[in-house]
């Protein structure tokens, strides 16, 4: 799996916040359209994972910790799609 | 995964209790993270209308706080490790720098909600709203408390290459803080 050194990490997550910011003021999010949700949460999904495997160092810790906190991300960032699927 | 790490033996960064309460808050706010999600599908008009008088520049600057302290937090475990306690000392100051800029930033935002009249009752928007993100700034003034108290103590030189576990156990903390906040900002603030 991908991996960075905590300066390039924290660069990249920051870098991701403003595309998301961008996102937002753009005007391209809430008209219905699955696409922003997706690239958004999907933006976010992979700033979790920055955060779980590299900031937390779950990925030298053992694999039902690494796999629970991973679990929790993909668990709770898919209910949400789902959400906003149901609610276009 | 580098070559150093595929012969060393799986380990958890800090204190086990602490990884324990960090699966029950995670817990207890994907549980309500849901919540919002699936009470918004009930009225998505009015949790659009309600999220476009959010502060969007606000949420963004507190993202940044939060993951610059979470940074920080890594240097100044890393440098401890390395014996060098005074750079850990420094980089344990800006995260709490960082910390408390969002404690600033996120009190004015309050305080603005307060002032246009809105509290818990005006809408479900704004029910999950001060609920979501007032429950996570207890966590962040709880988190800043832990790093005070870490700061203090390396400082006074109690922790280096042979002893780092206090500092890995407060580090898994701040990190939950800044984990909740990368999923709380889009659902709340960017999401309209």
């Amino acid at each position: 799996m991908f991996k960075f050194s905590s300066n390039t990490l924290w660069l990249l997550l920051l870098m991701a916040t403003g595309f998301t910011y961008w996102l937002g003021e753009s005007g391209q999010v809430g008209h219905g359209s699955m696409v922003p949700v997706f690239l958004i949460f999907g933006v976010s999904f992979f700033k979790g994972l920055g955060v779980i495997l590299d900031f937390m160092d779950l990925r030298h810790a053992p694999v039902l910790w690494r796999n629970l906190l991973m679990g929790w991300l993909v668990f709770v960032v898919g209910m949400i799609l789902l959400a906003y699927w149901i609610g276009q | 995964m580098d070559k150093g790490a595929m012969f060393e033996s799986p380990r958890l960064a800090g204190d086990l209790a602490v990884w324990l309460i960090i699966l029950a808050e995670m817990l207890a706010f994907g549980i309500l993270f849901l919540s919002y999600a699936f009470a918004r599908t009930f009225d998505v008009v009015l949790f659009n209308a309600s999220q476009r008088t959010l502060d969007l520049n606000s949420g963004v600057i507190n993202t940044a706080l939060l993951i610059t302290g979470s940074w920080c937090v890594v240097r100044a475990v890393q440098a401890v490790k390395k014996d060098a306690s005074a750079a850990g000392s420094r980089w344990l100051l800006a995260a709490l720098a960082c910390g408390s800029g969002f404690v600033v930033n996120k009190l004015l935002e309050f305080s603005a909600t307060a002032q246009a009249g809105i509290d818990l009752s005006t809408n479900t928007f704004y029910m999950f709203y001060i609920l979501l993100t007032g429950f996570h700034f207890f966590h962040v003034l709880a988190a800043m408390v832990f790093l005070t108290i870490l700061l203090v103590k390396t400082r006074a030189g109690h922790y280096g290459s042979r002893e780092f576990h206090a500092l890995e156990t407060g580090a898994a903390f701040w990190h939950m803080v800044d984990l909740l906040w990368i999923v709380l900002f889009p659902l709340i603030y960017v999401m309209r």
